[in-house]
């Protein structure tokens, strides 16, 4: 095609000239050549001052007014200034249209790199990944923080920032306990409902044993457990998200402070699924902008110096260094992501016999990208690790499986790269990116409706870890202020015996 | 694909955050700014600081797993040496172990927030509550200097205060209640009429229409687009302005008994007079004033670190202080402060004629005067206080304020003792 000759731009300066015709150039790259499906672009260009704005609003363009913004504002810039921090070049928003952010500093060689980056390799995620299609709301997100803004500084001029702020404090300690963590709440329905207590009745006469009845009737104890279930049938109980919980049973919430708390669990839910893929998407975005990159190259758009000054910030981003290198600072997303990216097309054009025996479904099937795309839409890190790993890429970062028992002076090798550990490294990986793995297991409990209101929350304790007493008291605390009555937190095993029962937290 | 240029938007969109989270630490900052102040030299205090304060109502607690205890399972990258069922010795307890995926990132164990606070927001913390003393209001009338405020619309003026907007509403409306032709309506007979002289076969419809359109030149010249009567010039006002300006006079004694340490005592507190004036006063002028027993105007080089010998008359420098306000700073135009410092010695001769300058002559030039004795208590064999404070003690004036000061510590106290807003309310 004709349009396909030439340079796209020399010099590291970078104009708007350039960077639509760049734009479009990768465009057409991903769109014919690579099969991606993205939202509409809208690329912004920033400042390093407003780089720092948008970092300290949790990446958005648009925020409520809150103290901890301007916390991690001041921390943020007191690194920058000292020069201990580099900024991101770019900050990409899952919306639609799509918004990049990218800094006025960058070379024309960085804006190629960050919109090929961002702009096609995120903007390709965001659209099509599971867990976004059924968890965010890409056209909704902005309109919907523009109400959020607006609502919380009505609040703000209605009841006080203090009064406000106390709400918010208190929502954003609970935010990661905040989500729904499982496909939507189906809608009350009747016959749920009896199936339930048909359920129930079962479970009752399946385990009806006579010996009970001949037992003297001592005290009220049947009763309150007939109490507990009805209770935990009406309250929902046991809850995870203790947010919406607490929005629609907390008994002394205002109308607005409810509605608070459910901005909050919107916006902590419209988080939930980059938490759970970090590898996938940082890996996407550097399989698409690399790949791009290289393209763009091989049809003479862009020059040697280009392409090598796009490898050389490539190169840093990916980098993964050893356990045992001063600079480790554990896996590195990126670097995996895209190993096991690479790695993939590496499997369908080139496979060996090793891969055709570890992945018979797609070794050898000559359409890497299909396979790409199939894996970035309906997997997310844990079920991505634990399907696509392969022992060549194991073996290539030379992992290995470590175990770490409080009790013991040594920590053991349990498993490596070889051919008797590729399965144990690869399933105890996948764990460590479950959400589970990575959150602690907190659910509402029971409330003593009859006595003095109290809430009882539980933490379902996993491999003897518990919570860390100091933030858990804090937590609590704003936990119990929410609540209006106390709340008590006991710790418990997997069998549901308490290991550890903290203090009740009363309201202040 | 958009591409939007943010650039130019306005800067500081996290101000409002940055101000929450200020007032919500404020009691901590205040404290670390007040204690930043009495160990940082001088001439830095008029920069920004980079302060700790403690955690306390900062933490952004969570429900966390501990960073210690149970059974954990890493995946590490970079083995060289190991095999399955090799040991490892733990690394001694700290953080960033193996694996050490499980640090907080947001500070939950840290014990102090470290940032830098701008210069204002050092300055508005470290000057909080203070208040310039009741001024003598007289001063202000006199002023001659004027500040322009808008005052409405005028139907004369200057072209550059012009008002665009109210002129060309009065101009449409004067246009659609005259009903002048629209220029749209005028080109659309004009096309009719080229359209029919085209053709010609409708010549009487054709002369009506140029008769129309003859009629609607005629209207449109006689109803002008703008006209005289519409235009509107922004009216400005001018007010009298408070004097913005201010002279602050630093007297010191720098006979052989005013130490180093006595000086240092002085200039503190001169420094924090000068901080505040410059907060409240567009413009501050220093004159510094030094005396043993003649005064002198010097610069700051000379007046803090150069020695002299001689006596001590004080009422030189007051003569001295007359002289410059009667030369250059005339009361009218200028809020006058001084501030002296000594160690209280007086040559006995001198007290009478130094009283009763101070009384005639500065205290009416002055909004305040302030006078701090500096260096250890100090009494003579009789017991009694120095001579200057005796001499000033029996001064009964309100912009008169006397104080001591014995260590960099007390600097500050006395400062605020001396214009904390309570005390400036509570005087007449």
């Amino acid at each position: 095609m004709p349009s396909h000759d030439g340079l796209l731009f020399t010099g590291a300066d970078w104009n708007f000239d350039k960077l639509q015709r760049t734009h479009d150039a990768i465009a057409r790259i991903a769109h014919d050549e690579l099969g991606l499906d993205t939202y509409p672009n809208q690329i912004e260009v920033i400042t390093a001052e407003q780089m720092l704005d948008a970092y300290s609003s949790i990446g958005m363009p648009l925020m409520y007014k809150h103290w901890s913004f301007g916390k991690h504002f001041a921390a943020d810039e007191s690194l920058y200034r000292k020069g201990m921090r580099g900024l991101a070049y770019e900050i990409v928003i899952n919306s639609s249209p799509c918004i990049s952010y990218v800094m006025e500093e960058n070379s024309m060689a960085m804006q190629t790199l960050v919109v090929a980056h961002a702009a096609f390799g995120h903007n390709h995620f965001f659209k099509n990944n599971a867990l976004f299609r059924q968890w965010t709301d890409a056209k909704g997100i902005l309109d919907y923080l523009e109400f959020a803004k607006g609502y919380i500084q009505h609040a703000e001029e209605r009841h006080g920032q203090r009064a406000v702020e106390r709400v918010l404090d208190a929502a954003h300690a609970l935010m990661s306990h905040g989500v729904h963590k499982y496909p939507r709440k189906r809608p009350f329905d009747l016959a749920e409902d009896k199936r339930r207590e048909k359920e129930r009745q079962d479970w009752f006469q399946q385990n009806y044993n006579d010996l009970w009845r001949t037992l003297p009737k001592g005290g009220a104890t049947p009763p309150v457990d007939e109490d507990l279930a009805e209770r935990k049938r009406a309250l929902g109980l046991p809850e995870e998200n203790i947010l919406y919980f607490l929005e629609k049973s907390a008994p002394l919430l205002a109308p607005w402070q409810r509605e608070i708390l459910r901005i909050v669990r919107n916006i902590a839910q419209y988080f939930y699924p980059q938490k759970q893929t970090k590898v996938m998407n940082e890996g996407c975005a550097t399989m698409v902008h690399y790949t791009i990159a290289n393209r763009l190259h091989e049809q003479g758009r862009i020059d040697d110096g280009t392409l090598m000054e796009i490898l050389h910030s490539h190169t840093n981003v990916v980098f993964q260094p050893g356990f045992d290198d001063p600079r480790y600072a554990g896996l590195n997303p990126y670097a995996l992501g895209f190993a096991m990216m690479q790695d993939i097309v590496r499997i369908c054009t080139q496979p060996t016999a090793e891969d055709r025996a570890w992945f018979p479904d797609f070794a050898g099937n000559n359409d890497s990208w299909a396979t790409l795309r199939h894996a970035w839409a309906d997997y997310r890190d844990e079920s991505f690790i634990l399907q696509f790993l392969s022992p060549q890429v194991m073996r290539k970062l030379r992992l290995f499986h470590l175990h770490d028992k409080a009790e013991d002076d040594d920590m053991v090798v349990k498993a490596i790269h070889d051919e008797r550990g590729y399965r144990q490294v690869r399933q105890t990986l996948a764990r460590s990116y479950d959400i589970g793995a990575l959150e602690a297991d907190i659910q509402v409990a029971d409330v003593d409706l009859s006595g003095d209101r109290r809430l009882i929350v539980h933490h379902r304790v996993a491999n003897g870890i518990l919570l860390d007493p100091a933030q858990a008291g804090h937590t609590l605390r704003h936990l119990a202020n929410l609540w209006g009555y106390k709340v008590q937190l006991v710790e418990v095993d997997e069998n549901g015996a308490p290991l550890h029962i903290c203090e009740d937290m009363e309201p202040v | 694909m958009n591409i939007i240029d943010r650039r130019l938007n306005p800067k500081g969109k996290s101000l409002a955050n940055r101000q929450r989270f200020l007032r919500r630490a404020r009691e901590q900052i205040r404290k670390a700014v007040r204690e930043a102040s009495s160990g940082r030299s001088i001439t830095d205090i008029d920069g920004g600081e980079g302060i700790s304060i403690p955690m306390d109502d900062l933490r952004e607690p969570g429900f966390r797993r501990a960073a210690e205890g149970g059974i954990r399972d890493y995946v590490v990258p970079g083995n060289k040496e190991f095999i399955a069922g090799d040991t490892i010795a733990k690394p001694p307890k700290q953080a960033g172990g193996a694996g050490g995926a499980e640090g907080s990132p947001d500070g939950g164990g840290e014990d102090a927030f470290h940032f830098v606070l701008s210069r204002d927001e050092f300055l508005d913390l470290f000057l909080e509550d203070l208040e310039l003393p009741d001024m003598d209001k007289k001063n202000l009338q006199k002023s001659e200097q004027m500040a322009f405020s808008r005052a409405g619309l005028s139907v004369t003026g200057s072209p550059s205060n012009l008002n665009l907007v109210r002129t060309m509403r009065n101009s449409l409306s004067r246009r659609i209640a005259l009903k002048r032709p629209k220029p749209a309506e005028m080109a659309e007979l004009q096309a009719a009429i080229a359209e029919l002289e085209e053709n010609g076969d409708n010549p009487e419809l054709l002369s009506e229409l140029r008769l129309e359109l003859e009629a609607q030149l005629t209207k449109s010249r006689r109803v002008p687009y703008i006209d005289p009567v519409d235009v509107r010039y922004n009216r400005f006002q001018a007010t009298p302005k408070p004097i913005s300006q201010a002279v602050m006079f630093c007297l010191m004694d720098v006979s052989g008994s005013m130490t180093e340490h006595m000086k240092d005592l002085a200039k503190r507190f001169y420094m924090l007079l000068y901080l505040f004036l410059n907060r409240r006063y567009a413009h501050v002028d220093i004159v510094f004033i030094r005396h043993t027993h003649e005064a002198k105007e010097v610069d700051e080089q000379t007046f803090f670190y150069s020695t002299e010998t001689g006596g001590t008359v004080v009422s030189t420098a007051l003569v001295e202080m007359a002289r410059i306000v009667k030369a250059r700073y005339s009361p009218h135009d200028w809020n006058i402060y001084a501030a002296q410092a000594s160690d209280g010695d007086n040559t006995n001769s001198d007290n009478g004629t130094t009283i009763g300058l101070l009384t005639s002559a500065i205290l009416p030039l002055c909004q305040y005067f302030a006078y701090i004795e500096v260096g250890a208590e100090y009494k003579d064999w009789l017991g009694r206080e120095t001579d200057l404070w005796r001499t000033y003690k029996s001064v009964a004036a309100p912009n008169m304020a006397m104080r001591k000061v014995r260590n960099r510590a007390q600097i500050f106290p006395v400062f605020r003792e001396l214009f904390s807003r309570e005390k400036s309310h509570a005087q007449p």
